[in-house]
């Protein structure tokens, strides 16, 4: 009757086993490294680098413990957190800038570990020290800023096709554009529809005028969205490789926001202004003709002659500059600061795309001796950077912008532009900044409540069930093993909450194991013998079991659903910390029972502890 | 060694009447501090932020104010934290300045004090954020009572499923109370807190329960009183109950004393919550469920279930 067949022992031997293995990584410990990482994430390094970073090392006197090369990244361990700095600027130093150059701790579990996926746990920020950031998505600007583009590319076309329009203007994200007949306005609709086949029409005949509303589709407004949701997470992560983070986060959170999490980062201010600066660049010609004094004059006092915009250059001269916008930083594939060989100045070199290179040649063609004037656009501010005057048509879209302060302006300004522009603004809305040395302090809080917790636990349940204490403890440890093994298998973050809620589950887990333990002794008491009261006392706990268990599980399910962050972190380890001890406390520790008593014929007594017995029950 | 060395049942149930009086003072009270002094909710709720400092030497208070006051930061409270070395610092939400802003613009002023200043800690809620973590919180409590009393419908009835929820929602008020007599700071982590105790204290409930619905299917007690079987079934759980929250309030304890000031209001609350457990299952989801008009014949259909698991095993 309290016999397990072969494979159940085997079962649990099995999962103890992989359990151990999936363990060990966390008590390797970790050793100091350098990760070189490509610039653009998704790109491979050549193993050529490999050989480049050791010869470098070796140069410096800088001992590596280990050289760890994947596709991806290069990793370099070292022996101090010393000679990890040294090998951070000697490495940054002889590959330029390339590559990502981050400092990183990585485990020194050995690599066949690494090879079946046995990592460490992976600690949250509030364990590893970092920051934390929950960016709001502005889609109303990107909205408009799209709209923005389409009435361009509408002014474009019509006038490309020779379709007199005129009142072209948009009104949050309707376009409104007047005919002067019915036949310009249906081929101007047959035009616009090309553009985006799309967009809803709806058309109004007032005064003699015709006047045609487009109007973007929800469809349309939806791939928009997703559009800019998904290009400000490109340029995220592009700024954070800038940045030089070695596990960073980068993630959609909902419908509109953006999660960032950078690990080991510790200058939050720096980190806040690379993340949060929505520079744009865009390209307009300055308006010459309009550009009288008394134009300029009355700008100043608010009202800029029709279709322009007044804005004032690093000098403080204010320059009226057309609103149509030739080209935008989006075109730009690449900056980066240089000298100019003739007057020596900084400037900044920047490569356009295909198509932006075929416009800049198009307009530089037409425009020959007119300015054009590059404006950068940063907090609502927008300032002219430069305005030279258009020597000759400039094709292969290389442009040189003069007019920097400093190398030091030059080179912030290439590294906004090569990072790319955001599609719409964001706003931080929630950080979350922990200090290394919290970090530590926070883990060994955690682990010292969970130990501490648990001796208590082994005491209190030694002395009063004897034995069957020492099999209920035998079976929270394995509790405890099966956790731990399965959040470092799953790789779930571990946080502060995350090492209560182990502790925790260790307490409630007991439970368990206190009902099994107290039915037997019921069982006992009323007479029946040994055996048959171990069987009964499993049997009958079972049910209560299962029910305390699921009523737990439905409030770490509802914490799990509805909880973020810490309460997220506690509710993962709850909800697991359910199901192995479920596992740990009944089947396991019914195979040690079985173990050492289902064999034997007769037992006289179990060493479940003292049963008291009314004498006339 | 053996806690309960009880011959007879212990007529817990004749002490209803004292205990139902009892809970609803509490309860009461509970409520009545939960409106007039309110909860002391944390940035996580309100928007808002805190920054916790750490100097080498001990934390001066009065230059971490005059510092504030320099740099024209209002309603500030600053105060020690841990240890004297510490400090706690919290900023409301302010319109002219972003949150991200704002603790930047703390950081570099008292560092610009004292170079020695190290940011252990900061934490930054947004108010919209925090309007969102205060509704999912109420959500999450929600669904969690729906969920435990569906369940235990199914499982047991009606009566046990509303008898449970009301002991339980019980112990969350009482929580709650403490809470706002104490002004002890309610924020997300306290929140897992009660959360936690909704799901762990309705264990105390279905073993109670659970043994109620087995004596009342047991032939020796075919004869018995409602309030006599509730005894019984309370008694012979007693010492699970004793041995069960005993373990859990040492893990609770050493979360206590070693968990530091994050987890502190984290353990306060489970140790509220597992004390007003064992109560309110015992002395409120008890008397809830005799008055509701729990007896034998409530559990007759499942009766034949039992006999068939009987003779099946």
């Amino acid at each position: 009757m309290n016999q397990y067949s072969r494979w159940k022992y085997f079962l649990i031997l099995l999962t103890i086993g992989l359990s151990l293995i999936y363990v060990t990584p966390n008590f390797y410990g970790e050793s100091y490294a350098i990760q070189i990482m490509p610039l653009k994430s998704g790109d491979k390094i050549e193993s050529s680098v490999l050989k480049i970073v050791e010869s470098k090392l070796n140069l410096e006197n800088l001992n590596n413990t280990g050289l760890i090369y994947e596709p991806s990244s290069i990793k370099v361990k070292l022996e101090s957190a010393e000679d990890q700095l040294k090998a951070k600027t000697v490495i940054e130093d002889s590959l330029g800038n390339q590559y990502v150059v981050a400092l990183n701790l990585i485990s020194n579990s050995p690599n066949w570990l690494t090879n079946i996926g046995a990592l460490p746990m992976y600690l949250g920020l509030d364990l590893r020290g970092g920051v934390h950031f929950l960016m709001q998505v502005d889609l109303t600007t990107a909205l408009e800023k799209t709209t923005g583009g389409y009435l361009r590319d509408i002014r474009t076309e019509l006038r490309k096709d020779r379709v007199a329009y005129y009142d072209a203007k948009k009104n949050n994200d309707v376009i409104q554009i007047k005919f002067k007949t019915e036949q310009d306005l249906k081929d101007g609709k047959n035009i616009i529809r090309d553009i985006n086949p799309d967009f809803d029409f709806k058309e109004m005949k007032i005064n003699n005028e015709q006047l045609l509303k487009i109007i973007i589709s929800e469809k349309t407004k939806k791939s928009i969205t997703e559009f800019a949701i998904k290009q400000n997470l490109e340029t995220l992560n592009n700024r954070v490789n800038e940045l030089g983070v070695a596990e960073p986060i980068i993630q959609q959170q909902g419908l509109d926001r953006i999660v960032v999490q950078l690990p080991g980062v510790q200058d939050t201010a720096k980190a806040k202004e690379i993340l949060g600066r929505t520079a744009l660049l865009e390209m307009r010609m300055v308006d010459d003709e309009k550009s009288n004094p008394q134009n300029i004059e009355e700008a100043i006092n608010g009202k800029p002659p029709f279709g322009t915009e007044l804005f004032y250059d690093r000098f403080e001269n204010p320059i009226l500059v057309k609103k149509e916008v030739i080209l935008t930083g989006e075109r730009i594939t690449n900056a980066g600061p240089s000298v100019d060989s003739q007057t020596g100045q900084s400037v900044v070199s920047i490569t356009l795309d295909g198509a932006g290179s075929n416009i800049f040649k198009e307009v530089t063609r037409e425009n020959v001796g007119k300015k054009i004037a590059l404006l950068l656009i940063e907090k609502n501010l927008t300032e002219v950077i430069t305005a030279p005057v258009i020597k000759s048509e400039i094709g292969g879209g290389r442009v040189q912008i003069t007019g920097m302060r400093n190398t030091q302006e030059a080179t912030d300004i290439a590294l906004l532009l090569r990072a790319g522009s955001l599609a719409a603004p964001m706003e931080i809305i929630e950080e979350r900044t922990v200090g290394p040395s919290m970090g530590k302090e926070n883990i060994t809080k955690g682990i010292q409540s969970t130990i501490w917790g648990f001796v208590a636990i082994v005491i209190l349940m030694i002395i009063y069930y004897m034995l069957f204490g020492v099999i209920s403890v035998i079976g929270l440890s394995v509790n405890l093993l099966f956790l731990v093994a399965l959040l470092s298998a799953i790789q779930a973050t571990l946080t502060l909450p995350g090492l209560a809620a182990i502790a925790l589950t260790l307490g409630m887990a007991i439970d368990a194991n206190v009902l099994i333990n107290e039915r037997i002794r019921d069982e006992i008491r009323n007479g029946n013998t040994p055996q048959a009261s171990i069987h009964m006392g499993y049997e009958k706990a079972w049910g209560t079991i299962l029910d305390s268990n699921i009523t737990t599980m439905i409030a770490g399910l509802a914490l799990f659903m509805f909880g973020s962050g810490p309460i997220k972190g506690f509710a993962v380890v709850h909800v697991l910390g359910i199901l192995t001890s479920m596992y740990s406390a009944i089947f396991v520790s019914r195979g040690i029972v079985n173990y050492l008593y289902g064999n034997k014929r007769k037992i006289k007594k179990l060493s479940i502890g003292e049963i008291f017995k009314v004498e006339n029950n | 060694m053996e806690f309960f060395r009880v011959k007879k049942d212990i007529p817990f149930m004749s002490y209803r009447k004292i205990s139902v009086i009892i809970s609803f003072a509490i309860f009461f009270f509970s409520v009545l501090f939960l409106f007039t002094r309110g909860l002391n909710l944390g940035v996580d709720f309100t928007g808002g932020t805190i920054m916790e400092v750490s100097y080498p030497q001990v934390a001066n208070i009065e230059s971490i104010r005059s510092t504030l006051d320099e740099i024209d930061i209002k309603d500030s409270q600053v105060q020690n934290f841990g240890t004297s070395k510490d400090a706690l610092i919290r900023l409301p939400l302010t319109d002219n300045l972003s949150i991200a802003d704002l603790s930047e613009k703390v950081a570099s002023a008292l560092r610009v004090k004292d170079s020695s200043v190290q940011i252990k800690r900061v934490e930054s809620v947004g108010s919209q954020v925090g309007d969102e973590l205060y509704e999912d919180g109420a959500l999450a409590i929600l669904f969690v009572c729906l969920g435990i009393m569906v369940y235990l419908w199914l499982r047991f009835e009606w009566r046990f499923a509303v008898a449970a929820i009301v002991a339980n929602l019980h112990d969350v008020i009482i929580i709650l109370g403490f809470f706002a007599y104490f002004q002890w700071e309610f924020n997300l982590t306290v929140l897992a807190a009660v959360l936690a105790v909704l799901g762990y204290s309705v264990n105390e409930s279905v073993v109670v329960f659970d043994r109620v619905r087995e004596n009342f299917r047991s032939p020796k007690m075919r004869r018995a009183k409602v309030t006599e079987v509730v005894n019984n079934a309370i008694t012979r759980t007693m010492s699970r109950t004793i041995m069960t929250h005993l373990s859990t309030q040492t893990v609770v304890i050493a979360m206590l004393i070693f968990g530091g000031e994050i987890l502190h209001n984290f353990a306060l609350a489970l140790t509220i919550g597992i004390l007003f457990g064992i109560y309110s299952s015992i002395m409120v989801g008890c008397p809830m469920a005799i008055w509701l008009g729990t007896n034998q014949n409530n559990l007759a259909v499942t009766q034949t279930d039992q006999n068939k698991d009987n003779i099946d095993s």
